[in-house]
């Protein structure tokens, strides 16, 4: 891991921005609280060390059902090597993240190098090698809600989040969830729900805080919830 | 919008349709026993081509021709669905595979025989983890009742199907960049030729036929009722009808059906209700986020198909309406849309890369005052230089949507970039000499 306080792209530049960092906005980048490269990149190779390996099967202990779990995936595709996504959603999900010990498992499974299941796990967002939490609140603030205000609504969800102690929760803005029809929306572990109203944070916060679903009947599955549209016709007299 | 003009939406409604009783019940799996057991597979594929159904995702490219181009007998061929939806505005495939997934299963079925498929993968963008567990049933009751799997309806044709989650990255849903990923690399746009269909250019190196799911969905009503009937809706061009995502400030946001060729205004104001009460359509983007935005002056009695908003200047995609009224300001709209992009570049073209970063921040100077006049033809010419430059279109889909919104409405930047100034410098006199600001004002100030 870089040492971000000690580095000159660290903290200090931060305090101390340059005018030209300034000018190519690099002190509001240094200053936000998440890197905008992956740790590490800065710090020198060391010409020394051996190409990576692949783990030994033997050599790393992986719990037998993940390792079903990845087997399963890979006996899935024609070749096993397409199963690098859903092995590392699997440990994904075992570890709450991805460790470099959850790298070291799956690549041992998969007879890949660790640094190849790393530069896909940094590429596709929905990995995390940081522990951010095992559940997640995907707020959507992309065009379409983006129209209707979605920045407030996460605004919201994120104040009722420190407010009120939600721990282990990923809470993150994101690029389009596929659901306007539900404009605010947002997907909670994977449930959508929708449309949001800044007030509504407090509530589907404390619903998972408790463990609870959150804000039952607006979901977008929930068999009480009707999207609008979905070939419904439109009432007769706002026809044109 | 009549009943009768439903085709793929037209049992949504029913309870239970993502179940394979209920939708056996409603006469599914029929076009897939025809075309199987009735039709060889080139006479298949013969009407789809005849039905110039057009591809649904957003190139408009003739299924029917793409899939002529798979060389049959030799090769592994493979049939891949790409459900990759994620472009903003869009969600027309979510609904598609949420309600009825088994038409999607139906049609990549008919598709798959008639390339002569060893293997049919549906890959769907990670964050429908709901729509994939359907998916996932569905495909489970397929196997059960023979239409998937060994054998299938006793025709000695083997298909192994699967369902591939992706892991939130927009650009795997472009075609080439589709393959690597589900080949488990990074989604990388690939080198166009060979393309998919050629050996060697698609997945695991066989040819491969990529398609979307609405476009699949249309299959089973080919093969049911027929070339001539198919063709009944739609223009002579864009035939069939067309699934439109409607979102953004509109009353009734949803997905409706529609046959190709009805106006933009039937769609904004007649389903989908129009904009708030006292707004007017100040621009739409008629094909998501990607295609050039017209204003509501220019747009609204156009047809909605392929040709006619091609002929406009802007283009029909993946037919996701996003409508925006005359309260929204343009500036941050747009830069909320080039963030999208350069969140979701790839960064193996520089052209792209760097241009929709250099887009970002010279929008962000424009919002917040600190442009410089020369900033607007600087960011008019970025958006040119990366049109054509790159090896897939998620570039130039930020610089159709952008350049066409700088050009239309540079007025309203302009003065954007203005106020901003203005309110910047009032702060500064507040700030540095609050007895100035104080002061009754002398002059234009």
């Amino acid at each position: 891991m870089a040492d971000r306080d000690g580095h000159p792209n660290g903290s200090v530049r931060a305090e101390h921005p340059l005018v030209a960092d300034r000018l190519v906005g690099l002190d509001r980048q240094v200053a936000s609280t998440k890197p905008s490269v992956a740790a590490g990149w800065d710090l020198p190779a060391d010409p020394d060390k051996g190409p990576s390996v692949v783990p030994q099967l033997a050599d790393v202990d992986v719990p037998p059902e993940l390792q079903d779990e990845i087997e399963y995936r890979m006996s899935l595709y024609p070749d096993p090597r397409s199963a690098v996504m859903p092995a590392l959603k699997t440990a994904q999900r075992h570890h709450g993240y991805l460790p470099p010990l959850a790298i070291l498992q799956v690549a041992a499974v998969m007879k890949v190098t660790p640094a190849y299941l790393s530069s896909i796990a940094s590429f596709y967002d929905m990995f995390n090698e940081e522990p951010l939490g095992r559940h997640y609140i995907y707020v959507c603030t992309s065009v379409s809600c983006h129209l209707v205000n979605a920045k407030r609504v996460y605004d919201a969800i994120v104040e009722a989040a420190e407010k009120l102690g939600l721990e282990d929760t990923d809470v993150r803005a994101f690029e389009c969830l596929g659901a306007c029809d539900m404009q605010p929306m947002a997907s909670v572990d994977g449930r959508y729900v929708g449309p949001l109203d800044p007030s509504d944070a407090p509530e589907l916060v404390l619903a998972l805080r408790e463990g609870r679903v959150p804000l039952p009947g607006r979901g977008l599955d929930d068999p009480d919830h009707m999207p609008a549209g979905a070939g419904d016709p439109p009432p007769q007299e706002e026809a044109p | 919008m009549t009943e009768t003009n439903l085709r793929l939406l037209k049992d949504i409604d029913e309870p239970g349709l993502h179940t394979i009783d209920v939708y056996e019940r409603r006469g599914g799996y029929s076009a897939l026993r025809r075309a199987v057991t009735e039709l060889e597979p080139d006479e298949v594929l013969e009407q789809i081509s005849e039905a110039e159904l057009l591809g649904r995702g957003g190139a408009a490219f003739a299924m029917g021709m793409k899939a002529g181009f798979v060389p049959k007998g030799d090769t592994d061929n493979y049939m891949l669905v790409n459900a990759d939806e994620s472009e903003p505005g869009a969600f027309k495939d979510r609904v598609l595979m949420q309600k009825t997934p088994h038409l999607l299963i139906e049609g990549c079925l008919i598709a798959a025989r008639a390339i002569d498929a060893v293997q049919a993968i549906i890959y769907i963008r990670g964050e429908y983890e709901h729509q994939a567990d359907i998916l996932e049933r569905a495909v489970a009751e397929a196997y059960e009742r023979g239409y998937v799997g060994k054998d299938i309806l006793g025709t000695g044709w083997d298909l192994e199907f699967v369902v591939h989650r992706g892991a939130g990255a927009y650009i795997a849903g472009e075609e080439m960049a589709l393959l690597d990923s589900l080949e488990g690399k990074r989604a990388h746009p690939r080198m166009k030729p060979p393309y998919p269909a050629n050996v060697g250019g698609g997945v695991y190196q066989g040819p491969t036929l990529v398609n979307n799911v609405e476009t699949l969905c249309n299959v089973p009503y080919i093969i049911n009722f027929g070339v001539e009937e198919y063709r009944k809706l739609g223009t002579e061009q864009s035939t069939g009808t067309k699934v439109v995502s409607v979102s953004g400030n509109v009353r009734r946001p949803g997905n409706y059906e529609v046959p190709m060729g009805v106006t933009c205004r039937e769609i904004i104001y007649g389903l989908a209700g129009g904009p708030p009460e006292g707004r007017e359509v100040k621009c739409f983007l008629p094909g998501g986020s990607s295609s050039p935005a017209l204003t509501g002056d220019e747009g609204l009695d156009l047809r909605f198909d392929f040709e006619t908003l091609e002929a406009a200047g802007s283009m029909l995609g993946s037919g996701s309406v996003i409508v925006v009224d005359d309260s929204q300001p343009l500036v941050p709209f747009a830069l909320r849309l080039a963030e999208f992009y350069r969140h979701e570049s790839c960064g193996k073209c520089v052209p792209c890369r760097e241009g929709t970063n250099w887009t970002v921040k010279m929008l962000e100077r424009i919002d917040s005052g600190e442009a410089t006049p020369m900033d607007f033809e600087l960011l008019a010419q970025v958006q040119t230089n990366i049109i054509g430059n790159c090896l897939c279109l998620l570039g130039d889909s930020m610089a159709m949507a952008v350049g066409s919104m700088l050009e239309k409405f540079r007025d309203e930047f302009e003065r954007h970039a203005e106020e901003a100034r203005a309110r910047n410098e009032a702060a500064l006199v507040e700030q540095s000499a609050p007895e100035l600001a104080a002061a009754p004002s002398i002059g234009p100030m």
